[in-house]
């Protein structure tokens, strides 16, 4: 069991800083979701984890180790990540892309055996993929794709999962079956789970915390109530909104307001922002 | 829940059957190259001749010297300079396919191709005191300038740690035409060595000699070795450079370690026999419309289908004009690519 952590940690591209002094911890068995709009810096604290690129300060702690110390294999066997809209080679089957996701776990000389089948299979009957099984990707559609890149980081058995946009190419159904998933996974095997998420609703469903990006920082971080307030939406979004309490389970749900977008007068609409709810 | 895993999935028992028929074919291929020739052995006593050359088995010897002679020093070493060049050229192929991710990749994509045509035309245009080395000048200049030019490509192409794809591959289009064009300017200049020149440029097995074959041997048997032993983590390079990461693949060591052992063996196999193109770019295609993409078997049956394919391809350029020999540039183009239409025709899924 698991914990991820940044500490003061500030990552960007070139000499560009897209996240600054970000601290962050996901606990085992914790499902934490990153909210916040396009380009506040979600993927790239998803690709941070994934030591796609050094951060610039601060440290990233993977089960306490730091991460720019871990071999790959090792990081591959402790964090899985679900990227977004992946390009996947068109002539493989689904098989074998969700066969991948046991790499980390082959020697050098190793070849996949009959346990790594059986591992992968059932990794795809979990995420009700095992139909596609021997069909091309290129055949495939997104919401497909996008349930067997779940199943591949259920292969992949790693004691931390980092998703960017699960549930993006996904009908309404599909979301709730994934993140259903994502969830029991989450809580019956301990996993840390860290979720970049467009949809408030389903991450204030979904999640026991929400960190709140904005401009590279966090803005707010806490419980879904915490968080998603029409204050916090506006100022962040700059769109207008009411929180309501879910008529089932009381956690927040957003409702947009039409007509009250903050193009063209953009500062106009920012000091607009009303509380509600 | 709870099927049964289905095995089958892996398409492994088609793969491992064309891996085993292509070996047997190409002992036949070989066999065959061998009795073709000016002068007529018959195929069982090429046979006896070849099986009396194996440890442990006593052959009364039935044929004059002469002939022996013919099929040990002239025709084997052909042929077996022939496999491991068309071995080579293919495994590197589908290597640089599949490191770049670039079906138009091929052996000479960065640079060893013109940096070998540049050492073997300078090899070609010393005084001719140089020539008397050993394994002759030429190899060893094609050999050293298929492996600078690489090299200089490489460090052209660094971006501090990495070594993005895109930046190796412009680097080594535009070091090649420059070392073409270096060559172009050479051989215009070349006088009456130019026929030499164009001959070895176009590839040609005609100058071979065991001591050839036994020379790039290990080059090639290191290589491919490396290659195979990296199938699997080729098959994740598939995927984009920052999944095959999140999986646990070191990109930047296995792009060192594939590009370097794939280079070296490209490097020895030009080297002597000159630039032979087309193996290393179709030949991979090939085998992927026949039996997948997965790495792990298309190494493998590359490296039998092109050595298969080059053994054949010499035999044809060596008897259609008999005596004059065509360049095996010229076979390789004129009946592969027929061939490879036909699939590409047949076979209307994606394959890459």
């Amino acid at each position: 069991m698991i914990s991820i952590e940044m500490h003061n940690v500030s990552h960007g591209y070139g000499g560009k800083a897209v996240l600054s002094d970000i601290n962050l911890r996901v606990r085992p068995g914790e499902m934490v979701g990153l909210i916040g709009p396009n380009g506040c810096g979600k993927s790239t604290v998803i690709r941070a984890f994934s030591r796609i690129i050094p951060p610039f300060s601060g440290r990233i702690l993977v089960d306490g180790r730091n991460i720019t110390k871990l071999p790959r294999p090792e990081m591959a066997r402790l964090i899985g990540v679900v990227p977004q809209l992946p390009i996947l080679p068109s002539a493989f089957t689904a098989f074998e892309i969700v066969l991948m996701g046991r790499n980390p776990h082959l020697g050098f000389l190793q070849y996949e055996g009959p346990k790594e089948i059986a591992i992968a299979w059932e990794a795809m009957e979990r995420t009700g993929t095992e139909l596609l099984a021997e069909r091309r990707v290129s055949e495939l559609s997104g919401g497909e794709i996008q349930g067997l890149l779940i199943a591949r980081v259920l292969a992949q058995e790693t004691k931390a999962i980092l998703l960017d946009e699960p549930t993006a190419n996904l009908d309404i159904g599909r979301q709730i079956e994934i993140l259903d998933l994502i969830g029991k996974l989450c809580s019956e095997g301990n996993l840390a789970v860290l979720a970049a998420l467009h949809d408030l609703n389903l991450a204030a469903q979904y999640c026991d915390r929400l960190v709140l990006l904005h401009q590279g920082r966090i803005y707010a971080e806490g419980s879904p109530w915490e968080v998603i307030t029409s204050g916090n939406i506006a100022e962040v979004y700059g769109a207008e909104s009411c929180v309501y309490s879910h008529p089932v389970n009381g956690l927040p749900c957003v409702l947009l307001k039409a007509g009250n977008g903050r193009l063209p007068g953009r500062s106009d609409t920012h000091n607009r922002g009303i509380e509600a709810g | 829940m709870n099927t049964a895993p289905p095995v089958h999935l892996l398409h492994w028992r088609g793969r491992v059957y064309g891996v085993a028929g292509l070996i047997i074919l190409l002992a036949a291929v070989a066999a065959f190259a061998t009795t073709v020739g000016s002068v007529s052995i018959p195929f069982l006593t090429i046979c006896s001749i070849l099986f009396s050359k194996l440890p442990l088995i006593e052959v009364a010897p039935q044929w004059a010297s002469t002939l022996e002679t013919i099929v040990i020093d002239i025709r084997l070493p052909r042929v077996i300079l022939a496999g491991l060049v068309g071995a080579a050229l293919a495994a590197a192929g589908a290597t640089y396919q599949g490191l770049f991710r670039n079906p138009l990749a091929d052996p000479y994509l960065i640079g060893v191709a013109q940096g070998a045509a540049l050492g073997a035309v300078i090899g070609f245009l010393l005084p001719p005191g140089w020539h008397e080395l050993r394994f002759g000048i030429i190899p060893l200049l094609a050999f050293t300038g298929a492996l600078l030019s690489t090299a200089v490509v490489y460090m052209l192409a660094r971006v501090g740690k990495t070594l993005p794809v895109t930046t190796l591959i412009l680097a080594g289009v535009a070091l090649g035409a420059l070392l073409a064009s270096i060559v172009s300017y050479l051989i215009i200049s070349s006088g009456e060595k130019i026929h030499g020149i164009m001959f070895w440029l176009m590839g040609s097995f005609s100058m071979s000699q065991w001591s050839e074959a036994i020379v790039i041997l290990p080059y090639v048997l290191v290589g491919l070795i490396v290659l195979l032993l990296y199938a699997r983590s080729l098959n994740l390079m598939q995927l984009d450079e920052e999944q095959a990461q999140q999986l646990g693949i070191n990109v930047e060591r296995l792009k060192l370690v594939l590009l370097g052992a794939a280079t070296l063996i490209t490097a020895a196999a030009v080297s002597f026999v000159g630039i032979i193109g087309f193996v290393g770019i179709i030949i991979p295609h090939a085998v992927r419309l026949l039996w997948g993409a997965d790495h792990r078997f298309l190494l493998p049956l590359s490296i039998l289908t092109g050595a298969i394919f080059l053994i054949l391809a010499d035999v044809v350029a060596r008897t259609v004009l008999a005596p004059t020999e065509i360049p095996i540039g010229v076979i390789t183009a004129l009946f592969g690519a027929p061939f490879f239409l036909y699939l590409l025709r047949r076979r209307k899924r994606v394959i890459f």
